[in-house]
């Protein structure tokens, strides 16, 4: 039988507020256990949470992008479970009326356009992290993380593959970068996703009874996560048994997923309208606020620059997947002042090459933009040959030089002197007869050995191209 | 609407309440009659009523986007039961 995959996912996005949600502590990563975590965040009694108002507008922001509905009244609740990393016993969520309503999101899989939409989104509090090794039996509890804002970003279950799935996921990776509303970093947890995935005959109309993979942080578990889980479904039913709707964990190390609840109940959360907290009320102005606070979005800047940059869409992907590498080719091209295919092949190629490596984004590039343009430009009005130019490029990686002090500093100027090629040109073909010889002779594979013993002398600064008529006009005689 | 014995208990359970076996009967019947009392306020027709999310006719203020909370945790941990390398330290929860 033919089967079809349907999934849809559940994106946390860490909204990127100096303080929590519901709480004035600090969000920063990576501090000393429950430094921060105040009173409101370890649920004391007698506190309340008032809600930060830039995760509202984060939310807003995310929502007008993805040209949501804006709910003008939205109302908090509780979600009730136990967990010794949620203290308070439940978690401030949105359940009836998310702040961000029905939006949609377009990806491309293998140069095909697909619309996915995303049912809500909303903001809720992160729970604390969990230790559970090295406490003789004991398990440790972070709460610095408890109470950081996320952004719960749910799609439909429109996606038919794990390669859509992760289309979507980095879609909405690059958005929310993009929008400024989360730094997106993976490793840290800034950013991970729930799969629902259910498989389906093909041709059928109902879904599949549906299993869900939590607390995917990597685009390559998504995709391996979703293949195993399909595969998993589909002998079960394949052998007579039935998929059973829970909640499953991936395990990166046996590439697999298992069962994480086995004989707990059914979550039944019990959701209600949080008394402590008011309805949230969103007027007009404020979407209009969050309008005028949007950046260019991917789609339209990589479209631009396919039109105003004649970059084929590959490339464009690959210029506007993050903002920051988008504004830094900008930066390049317009300090440059070079063609813009200069620009391009020395980013998508050696830059972007280096930075790949040495596993560094753009934004830790040692080159920053200026030192990189400098380099360019010297290319580009003939001052270094290309092969020259590979190694400022070297010595700008490593130093804080700029492309002339280098340039000047090591003698690296191309030699423009044609009248000191031409000595050097008679001198190579003086010393080599033999080779002169097999030239004249028909074999123009020695061609190549002439231009190198001319490189050689010069130390690269010669001009290929000038080398290369001069050298070809002095053999014919 | 009654509750069966086996809602009680599935309820407590949920809101990890310890209860006797001997007053689950008289649970029943008093929640049962809450929900009685829903079931009659169920009946009114709203039709034409906003649902209410707060009783307070207000709407939320809003805090500006700024760490205002200091380190505490000393004061904090000197009340917990067990505490081990800055971390609340509790029974092991992982299956």
């Amino acid at each position: 039988m033919e089967w079809e995959t349907v999934i849809g996912l559940e994106i946390h996005a860490q909204l990127a507020t100096k303080s929590k949600i519901f709480s004035g502590a600090s969000t920063a990563y990576g501090a000393e256990p429950n430094t921060q975590a105040c009173a409101v965040d370890l649920g004391l009694p007698g506190v309340l949470p008032v809600l930060n108002e830039q995760a509202m507008h984060l939310a807003l922001r995310f929502g007008v992008a993805i040209g949501a509905e804006i709910a003008p009244y939205s109302v908090f609740s509780r979600k009730n479970y136990f967990y010794p990393d949620l203290p308070k016993g439940y978690q401030i969520s949105q359940f009836e009326l998310p702040i961000v309503g029905q939006g949609v999101l377009d990806i491309e899989v293998e140069g095909e356009t697909k619309r996915i939409g995303v049912t809500r989104a909303h903001l809720e509090e992160d729970a604390g992290k969990s230790l559970h090794e090295d406490f003789q039996g004991l398990s440790g509890i972070d709460l610095n993380r408890a109470g950081t804002p996320l952004l719960e970003i749910v799609s439909e279950p429109d996606m038919r593959s794990a390669k859509e799935a992760v289309a979507y996921m980095k879609k909405i990776h690059t958005l929310v970068r993009y929008l400024g509303i989360c730094d997106g970093n993976m490793q840290e947890g800034s950013f991970r996703c729930d799969a629902n995935v259910s498989v389906r005959p093909k041709g059928q109309a109902e879904f599949g009874t549906r299993a869900e993979v939590k607390n995917l942080n990597s685009f390559r578990f998504v995709e391996k996560a979703i293949n195993y889980e399909v595969e998993r479904q589909i002998d079960r039913i394949e052998s007579g048994l039935s998929v059973v709707q829970e909640t499953r964990l991936y395990d990166s190390d046996l590439d697999e997923t298992r069962s994480m609840r086995s004989k707990e109940e059914a979550n039944d959360y019990r959701y209600f309208p949080d008394p402590d907290l008011l309805p949230v009320v969103i007027t007009e102005a404020l979407i209009e606020q969050a309008r005028g606070e949007l950046p260019e979005l991917p789609d339209a800047k990589k479209l631009r620059f396919k039109e105003q940059y004649g970059v084929d869409e590959e490339t464009a992907v690959l210029l506007t997947h993050s903002k920051d590498t988008a504004d830094y080719y900008e930066a390049v091209i317009s300090a440059s002042g070079c063609e813009v295919k200069l620009c391009t092949n020395w980013m998508t190629g050696h830059l972007a090459g280096a930075l790949n490596k040495n596993g560094l984004d753009i934004t830790q590039s040692p080159i920053e933009h200026a030192r990189f343009a400098g380099l360019l430009a010297r290319i580009a009005d003939n001052t270094i040959s290309g092969k020259i130019a590979k190694q400022v490029f070297e010595e700008l990686w490593h130093s804080d030089q700029t492309a002339d002090e280098i340039i000047d500093q090591k003698g690296l100027k191309q030699i423009t002197d044609t009248g000191a090629i031409e000595a050097i040109i008679d001198e190579v073909i003086a010393n080599n007869a033999g080779q002169v010889e097999q030239y004249l002779s028909g074999k123009d594979k020695v061609f190549g050995f002439f231009v190198g013993q001319v490189m050689k002398l010069t130390q690269g600064k010669a001009n290929p191209g000038e080398v290369n008529a001069m050298l070809k006009e002095k053999l014919k005689r | 609407m009654a509750l069966t014995t086996e809602e009680v208990n599935k309820i407590a359970y949920l809101a990890r309440l310890g209860i006797d076996e001997q007053d689950v009967d008289s649970y029943a019947k008093e929640l049962s009659g809450i929900l009685n009392l829903v079931e009659q306020m169920s009946s009114v027709n709203t039709e034409q009523v906003t649902p209410m999310a707060h009783p307070m006719d207000q709407v939320q203020r809003l805090r500006v986007d700024e760490v205002t909370e200091a380190d505490q945790r000393a004061l904090f941990q000197a009340q917990a039961p067990d505490v081990e390398a800055g971390l609340y330290l509790v029974p092991k929860v992982i299956d």
